[in-house]
């Protein structure tokens, strides 16, 4: 009765650790749940490795096993030789040799020349991502920390840094490539099916390195090319009171100095650019909802949300400010 | 100076041999990668002299580790057996294992250079 008890426990338990294992495979930020050529073929690699792996222990148990059970009898004198050599030696080289063969041909594909004449640019900074679209001919639409990709299409990012190392890294799309400042390297991505993913900095760059993430949408052609000349164009000027209200106080508290709002006097550089900011998934980097809630929080609060940012606190702002100001950043869309 | 310790010293030279060879070719390969990409191939350009140069390096590394292992291995069997040529032999047999090692180690490098065709 009480085996059985014990039992019951047992399989609940593997049932509960074996859920939770797989619900770390998937979600918007796993490499094992892929929705993009690198990604998939990076999947493709661990549940290789983690079949021979599994092979190897098995083996190992299995001699450990047949070592206690055998009857004992004098081995020959060249058995301990040919295992240490066999399994010391042999076997490692040609395991590794098979893996690494196998990891670098993956390679070539992933790092050959992207055929869409789309580049962006994404460069690191203490703790957010500037995000460059250059088109051809025309002035670059610049954003921040978020990243919108079209399904289907090869776009190469060049990566670069402003101050310290970062990496950049969207674990379900690609495998991660450093930001180093002076240097500009890069990285082709390929989205193979439309959804939103998260990327992340995989470079411990400070205090809030855990705090710079970003979305990035994949969509389909249209809707892609229909964002990005939305993107392009200067923001629409504020309607509502209250906005209106928001846009005099942006331009009065010295907001301009460090952001820039295509169309209106604010054209600061340091900062993330905030042209259509109302209109992106998140504020502060993945940190808030960009809801007016969000903006408040965040413009009243940067170095609680973000230690170390440059953003400077505006808690000294009556109430009703901070919430016109809100209502005027949630309106950039 | 007796001849058993003329002997002992070039041994003991022949052991820093190896991991030597291994240096020397893991830095040639690397510098001439980086030069060959930085000022003449380009970042989008074709890494064929580096693969050839790769192939020679890689050839001279491995027949310099062949002649080093060879002597250890000689070194390991003629020393007389009892604690006479104890040291001796293993130094020999060290030559021998460390030849192996850098040669694994070189190949691997080397390996890149087969799979890897351009500077990107």
């Amino acid at each position: 009765m009480g085996n059985n008890v014990n039992r019951g426990w047992a399989a609940i338990g593997a049932l509960v650790a074996g859920t939770s294992a797989l619900v770390g495979c998937s979600g918007p930020q796993s490499t094992l749940d892929p929705a993009g050529r690198g990604a998939a073929r990076i999947a493709e690699l661990f549940w290789g490795m983690t079949a021979g792996a599994v092979a190897i222990w098995a083996a190992m148990i299995g001699l450990a096993l047949y070592t206690v059970a055998r009857r004992r009898t004098e081995p020959s004198p060249r058995a301990p030789a040919l295992l240490i050599v066999g399994g010391g030696v042999v076997l490692p080289i040609v395991v590794l040799t098979g893996l690494l063969a196998w990891g670098l041909a993956a390679l070539p594909p992933l790092l050959a020349a992207s055929d869409s004449d789309r580049t962006i640019v994404v460069t690191g900074e203490q703790f957010w991502w500037r995000v460059r679209y250059l088109v051809p001919g025309g002035e670059a639409v610049e954003l921040a920390n978020e990243l919108r990709l079209p399904v289907g299409e090869a776009v190469e990012l060049q990566l670069e840094s402003r101050d310290v190392i970062h990496s950049f890294w969207v674990p379900a799309l690609g495998g991660k490539v450093d930001m180093i400042p002076g240097r500009r390297t890069r990285l082709t991505l390929e989205p193979t099916r439309t959804g939103v993913f998260r990327g992340v900095c995989a470079e411990y760059c400070g205090t809030s390195h855990a705090r710079m993430a970003f979305a990035v949408v994949v969509s389909d052609e249209q809707e892609f090319a229909r964002w990005l000349a939305q993107q392009a164009e200067p923001a629409r000027p504020a309607t509502e009171p209250l906005a209106v209200r928001g846009q005099e106080l942006f331009v009065r508290s010295g907001c301009g100095a460090c952001h820039t709002v295509r169309g209106t006097v604010a054209d600061g550089v340091i900062a993330p650019n905030l042209t259509h900011v109302g209109g992106r998934l998140s504020v502060g980097a993945g940190l808030l909802a960009s809801e007016p809630d969000g903006f408040q929080h965040w413009i009243a609060a940067p170095e609680r949300l973000k230690p170390g940012s440059a953003m400077p606190s505006f808690a000294m702002l009556p109430a009703d400010d901070l919430q016109a100001l809100a209502a005027y950043l949630e309106g950039l869309e | 100076m007796t001849t058993e310790h003329q002997e002992q010293r070039e041994s003991l030279w022949i052991l820093t041999a190896a991991p030597a060879i291994w240096l020397s070719h893991f830095l040639l390969s690397y510098i001439t990668g980086a030069i060959w990409c930085a000022k003449f191939a380009g970042s989008d350009g074709s890494l064929g002299a580096v693969r050839v140069a790769m192939a020679v390096y890689t050839s001279v590394a491995l027949g310099g580790l062949a002649l080093i292992g060879w002597r250890g291995r000689r070194r390991t069997s003629a020393s007389p057996r009892g604690e006479a040529g104890a040291s001796d032999r293993f130094l020999g047999h060290a030559s021998l294992l460390l030849s192996g090692l850098a040669a694994v180690a070189i190949l691997y490098a080397s390996l890149v250079a087969v799979f890897i065709r351009s500077c990107r």
